[in-house]
């Protein structure tokens, strides 16, 4: 059994919340500027200077890249032969995130669901995390983390289709929630597509396409060339950058694809905006 | 053809008249701050008679909660938020004197229409360019509402802070044309 202590994960996740939030990663940096050198529009291409200029001082300046600087949410693998010392895992996650979110000067976005009353003096600054926790072989502990901000998730929608509909139908399907999101979810965008399994199986794992390195393709190649379709799909749709007409819409899709129930054909959108804040750590 | 115009608020209906949908803007002067639950308070005031915290005449109101400032800066990152949530608010204060929203994502029709009627445009900034527009925002200071936070009403003076025409007074949405330009159809 190897022992990692609390107090180091509460450091570690503090560390990561508080780069992540001034720090596009090179990924998301990189898709960014393909789009803009591709873009046609020039009031798009004057967006996505600004998007770029924008990352530049959140960088060099440890400004917030966004005044939304999200929900917490972790995808966490611990390893089989790990034990923590000191206290519980996601007390450990939740105390990092609150202290970065504070320390970093970050914003204190969750409240109840219905009197909308900030929870930061109730349960904690910006908190709960969402934490998604799995065990796997080995003796470390993975944690992977994005800053989740509320316009992307708002136009994000889950489904279950009838089998008969399939493949068309999942493009169909993805096609009208992006269309119907126009503007809103800050674009260009990432789209992350869960299939299969249960609703719930679906949902997570449409989030957890948006961990992925953007523009890495599935490893299966017919998922793969699947996801190409959808990107050239959805680039028809003539969005734009921040909805105001454009060829690059769309900076990469994320499918994962599970097998499912002989009786239906679960699929999940969740959509991830330009401002792709993800980091993962090891410890 | 996209203009270029340089406004200081207040605004008044011609420097209003003159925006069409797709011509960039940049704003000087002061801008006031306001997302759902400040909207509805402001809405209340007006129906129930009441002085508001500030002059709506000519007024421009900025849909944003900012992450707070770092010690020496008067705010954090401050870029739009998602307008729609304030759509049930705006005519009430458009019809009272607001020439300006600033804000990102669509409108429903009664806004639009609103727009028309009284003369007010809706202006799109950059979603997501948190940093780059909080550095362009010279002075921030809570004027009502403290207790809301993030959303509290604050009077900001601006420099030059970039906006782009969504919805004019003539009714063209920036959002409908700039898609069908680009849109390839099967
Ligand atoms: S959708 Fe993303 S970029 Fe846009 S305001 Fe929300 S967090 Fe920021």
């Amino acid at each position: 059994m190897r022992e990692i202590a609390y107090e180091d994960i509460v450091k570690a996740v503090k560390n990561m919340v508080i780069h992540t939030a001034t720090n596009l990663p090179e990924d998301a940096m990189k898709k960014l500027q393909e789009a803009h050198e591709k873009e046609k529009s020039p009031v798009a291409k004057k967006v996505l200077e600004q998007l770029l200029e924008n990352a530049e001082i959140a960088r060099t300046e440890k400004r917030p890249l966004c005044q939304d600087t999200g929900l917490a949410v972790y995808f966490v693998k611990v390893g089989q032969d790990v034990k923590i010392t000191g206290g519980l895992l996601k007390d450990a996650i939740n105390e990092g995130t609150e202290q970065g979110y504070i320390e970093g000067y970050l914003r204190a976005s969750t409240c109840d669901c219905f009197t909308r009353e900030n929870l930061k003096e109730k349960i904690g600054y910006n908190l709960p995390a969402v934490i998604h926790i799995d065990l796997v072989e080995g003796d470390k502990i993975e944690i992977e983390y994005a800053a989740k901000g509320g316009g992307s998730e708002n136009v994000s929608r889950a489904r279950v289709l009838a089998p008969a509909q399939g493949r068309e139908g999942v493009i169909d399907f993805v096609k009208d929630v992006i269309s119907e999101a126009g503007p809103n979810p800050c674009p260009p965008i990432i789209v992350g597509v869960g299939i299969g399994g249960t609703f719930e199986k679906a949902a997570i794992s449409s989030k957890y396409a948006l961990f992925r390195e953007a523009g890495q393709p599935n490893p299966d190649p017919d998922v793969a060339e699947f996801e190409k379709e959808l990107l050239f799909e959805l680039n028809k749709l003539g969005i734009g950058a921040m909805g105001m007409g454009g060829t690059e819409t769309v900076l990469a899709v994320h499918v994962e694809k599970n097998p499912c129930h002989i009786a239906s054909l679960p699929v999940s959108v969740n959509v991830q905006c330009h401002s792709s804040r993800h980091s993962h750590i090891t410890l | 053809m996209s203009q270029v115009h340089y406004l200081t608020t207040p605004l008044s209906d011609e420097d209003v008249e003159n925006l069409k949908a797709g011509d960039i803007v940049y704003l000087s002067g002061t801008i006031f701050t306001a997302r759902d639950a400040a909207h509805k308070r402001l809405v209340d005031l007006i129906e129930n008679k009441e002085e508001l915290p500030f002059q709506l005449d000519g007024a421009v109101i900025y849909f944003v909660g900012p992450t707070p400032p770092k010690p020496g800066d008067p705010i954090g990152s401050a870029g739009p938020t998602t307008s729609y949530r304030m759509d049930s608010y705006s005519p009430t204060l458009i019809k009272h004197g607001l020439k300006g929203m600033i804000g990102k994502g669509k409108r429903n029709q009664d806004v639009k229409e609103a727009c028309k009627k009284y003369k007010a445009v809706y202006f799109g900034a950059t979603g997501g360019a948190g940093a780059l527009l909080g550095k362009l925002i010279k002075e921030a200071k809570v004027i009502a509402y403290e207790e809301l936070g993030p959303e509290a009403i604050r009077m900001l003076r601006v420099e030059n802070f970039p906006v782009t025409v969504i919805n004019d007074a003539y009714g063209n949405d920036l959002y409908e044309e700039g898609r069908k330009q680009y849109e390839v159809k099967d």
